[in-house]
């Protein structure tokens, strides 16, 4: 028990001292969350910049609707004694974004709009142009129909829907985005957490196998402590990762509030309700296992395939493949789990071991029937120690070979044989 | 007192015998030569006597009680030919490490490491780390970290290989200071010449079978042809004798090869007798690499006949 102790402390420290580890852990939330402020400040940037438009107007369209002078997003300026043909050369010329044409049409079926720009114009900017376009045609409509286009105003509605969790510590005010935003981010993150760290016990074991020191490491201790030993210790990193960021979250939790502007607090306010409505003492409890299990689970396999290859990276990534085969179609089973929590491919998703940690977590925030659960956990723990049964075996042999790589099937008898 | 003995060991992969029912003991403080070409289940022998692999069947005493891997370990020092160190990890920080691997305090590991450090002037390395090494370097330093700990029993594999002549002979002499200290030591290699100086008691391999088992001198008795050089110039009418043979004649010196009745004496009488001038007169033993040769090839040559 000293010994894997032994080993366990030099993975982590040799991991934890190196200087990449603090960068990797520091730098790159800085650098994600700069990257999102930086996507949210040019997006809400955009939404201040008005376009110029120029319109020539052969429906009339303009006349008597309010609609146009309304718009946020546009500032119309109406040409006239121009035609299509003879103003498309013109008005970039006279400093106008682009060129909107609405030609003579019926009230029946309106059609003939012409948008001319210098380059392709943006989804939004469309969208948002015919919604202006719509509501002058309602208008018409409503005229011609002999409806007070304010009567109409008057007896619209426009009415939202509050879900409030009844749960028994009380009702709750619950937040779709928030939910949906913390299950994709756990399971982002086991998702991410797997593939980083199993790829780093494989290249770590590999190492150790090329340097020649794996035969001199297990004359003094169990092959198998030797592979827990990096296993776990490897885990313990990633765990000391997962501290480090709950404290940074912490913190800027606590001083952010007071940086946000006014209507910034709004969209925080709303978003600490709908994480008060989320079960986080579940969440937490499930993430932890589910990040432990899995790696775990995957670890092991990963430390097999690094036991058999040489130097080649080429021989390590095509061994690899069919282990991040599952783990990539749990991602994208995860991310429709998220919309669709009780679909079937969701909840086989979340139950099949290889896939489960990911899925599951893409489920969390939803009601998981207690069944399901404990199925899930159930079969990753067997699978776990299953894997770790037949890996280990796999690694004694393969460690101390050098020369060709072993196929599947060697592989495969290494690790079923009795020992 | 047999600080190791084997009876009877097997080890058996998938379609070939690595070692079959090999038996031999070793003697406490003494230096044993396990000799073979490559392939030929030294390597396999090792691992199983330092617990790496279990044999499928036969025994292995240690120090008069049943090897046990997990306890034993502590007592033995194994130095690979498949060796290395963490490129990455300071060379002090490592020896040290590989010692607790071993079951030693992390003071006395130290204090241990340290004194190997100055008994093999490499003090001035503590923080280095291995990749800046040289590979006799590297060797070294592989050295320290398998006698550290103070095993009973030390086996190198192939120690010399990429080592200078001078390095070499230091970790030559250290072999020879932990054996008079007590130490016993396994000294694997395909390559005798190295073994005749430094052995007590060898056992030569071949293909998972012990084919030799005895001293060096005892080995080379056993395969002397009785072949003798004698310095000196003798005219070729001089040599009509039933008393030897002769192998080889040049002006200064003759080859000959003593007939089984005949002793050394009687061919020096018979020279006197000639009035030859005689300046040297030398047994010839063969050179363990030629007693392996012959054995080696002798095994195959049967097998193949066999085969037919």
């Amino acid at each position: 028990m000293s010994k894997i102790g032994l080993i366990i402390g030099r993975e982590y420290f040799t991991r934890v001292k190196k200087k990449s580890f603090l960068v990797m852990t520091i730098l790159v939330p800085l650098l994600m969350v700069g990257f999102y402020a930086g996507i949210l400040a040019i997006a809400m940037k955009g939404g201040t910049d008005k376009q110029t438009i120029a319109v020539i107007d052969d429906a009339g369209l303009f006349k008597d609707s309010s609609a146009f002078e309304k718009s946020e997003r546009f500032s119309f300026t109406l040409v006239q004694n121009e035609t299509e043909e003879s103003f498309v050369p013109k008005y970039k010329d006279q400093g106008y974004n682009s060129f909107l044409y609405i030609p003579k049409f019926s009230l029946d079926s309106p059609k003939g709009f012409i948008l001319h720009s210098p380059s392709s114009a943006s989804l939004t900017t469309t969208s948002r142009l015919e919604n202006v376009i719509n509501a002058s045609v309602e208008n018409q409509r409503m005229i011609a129909k002999g409806i007070d286009p304010e009567t109409y105003k008057e007896i619209s509605a426009d009415v939202s829907v509050q879900n409030t969790l009844d749960t028994k510590e009380g009702s709750k005010k619950s937040v779709a985005g928030v939910a949906y935003g913390m299950s994709f981010a756990c399971g982002m993150l086991i998702y991410l957490m797997m593939i980083i760290y199993g790829t780093q016990v494989m290249r770590g074991v590999t190492e150790e196998k090329t340097n020649r020191i794996a035969e001199v490491v297990v004359s003094s201790v169990k092959p198998f402590d030797l592979m827990m030993g990096k296993i776990i210790g490897i885990g313990a990193v990633g765990l000391t990762q997962f501290l480090i960021w709950a404290l940074l979250i912490g913190i800027g939790q606590a001083f952010l509030p007071s940086v946000m502007s006014q209507n910034m607090e709004g969209v925080s306010a709303t978003m600490a309700s709908g994480l008060d409505a989320l079960p986080l003492g579940k969440i937490l409890v499930s993430f932890i296992f589910y990040f432990l299990a899995g790696y775990l689970m995957y670890a092991s396999l990963f430390a097999a395939v690094g036991s058999v290859v040489s130097e080649d990276q080429q021989e390590a990534q095509q061994l690899m493949f069919p282990i991040l085969m599952p783990i990539i179609i749990g991602f994208v089973i995860m991310v429709q789990a998220v919309n669709e929590p009780n679909s079937t491919m969701a909840v086989v998703g979340s139950i099949f071991p290889l896939t489960s940690p990911v899925v599951m977590m893409g489920r969390i925030t939803y009601d998981i029937p207690l069944w399901q659960m404990l199925l899930s956990m159930t079969l990753l723990l067997v699978t776990f120690f299953f894997f770790t049964w037949v890996t280990a075996k796999i690694y004694r042999t393969g460690i101390l070979m050098y020369g060709k790589k072993p196929t599947w099937k060697e592989m495969l008898k290494w690790g079923f044989r009795k020992s | 007192m047999n600080l190791l003995e084997i009876s009877h060991l097997h080890k058996q992969f998938a379609t070939q015998k690595a070692v079959n029912d090999m038996n031999f003991s070793i003697e406490k403080g003494s230096i044993f030569g396990l000799l073979g070409p490559n392939g030929a289940g030294k390597t396999t022998l090792l691992r199983m006597i330092t617990g790496i692999f279990y044999p499928d069947s036969g025994e292995i005493m240690f120090e008069g009680r049943h090897f046990d891997a997990l306890k034993d370990t502590a007592n033995i020092g194994y130095m690979p030919e498949e060796r290395g160190l963490y490129k990455k990890m300071k060379i002090g920080e490592q020896a040290v490490y590989l010692c607790r691997l071993k079951g030693m305090k992390k003071e006395e590991a130290t204090r241990r490491v340290k004194e190997w450090f100055v008994k093999l002037e490499m003090q001035s390395w503590w923080d280095k780390k291995v990749e800046d090494l040289s590979k006799g370097m590297s060797q070294k330093l592989q050295f320290v970290t398998t006698v550290a700990h103070g095993p009973s029993l030390i086996i190198l594999d192939e120690p010399f290989s990429g080592l200078d002549p001078v390095n070499a002979n230091l970790i030559k002499d250290e072999i020879f200071n932990l054996a008079k200290n007590g130490s016993t030591i396994i000294f694997s290699t395909h390559r005798m010449e190295q073994v005749e100086e430094i052995c007590d008691h060898i056992v030569l391999m071949n293909k998972g079978e012990k084919i030799l088992d005895g001293t060096v001198g005892e080995i080379k008795n056993n395969f002397k042809e009785n072949l003798f050089r004698l310095g000196a110039s003798v005219l070729p009418e001089q040599l009509t004798t039933y008393i030897f043979e002769v192998i080889q004649h040049s002006p200064d010196e003759l080859i000959l090869k003593i007939n089984e009745d005949s002793t050394p004496n009687e061919v020096l009488q018979y020279f006197i007798n000639k009035n030859v001038r005689i300046n040297s007169f030398q047994e010839i033993m063969p050179s363990l690499n030629e007693i392996f040769i012959k054995l080696v090839h002798g095994t195959s040559a049967a097998r193949q006949f066999l085969n037919k």
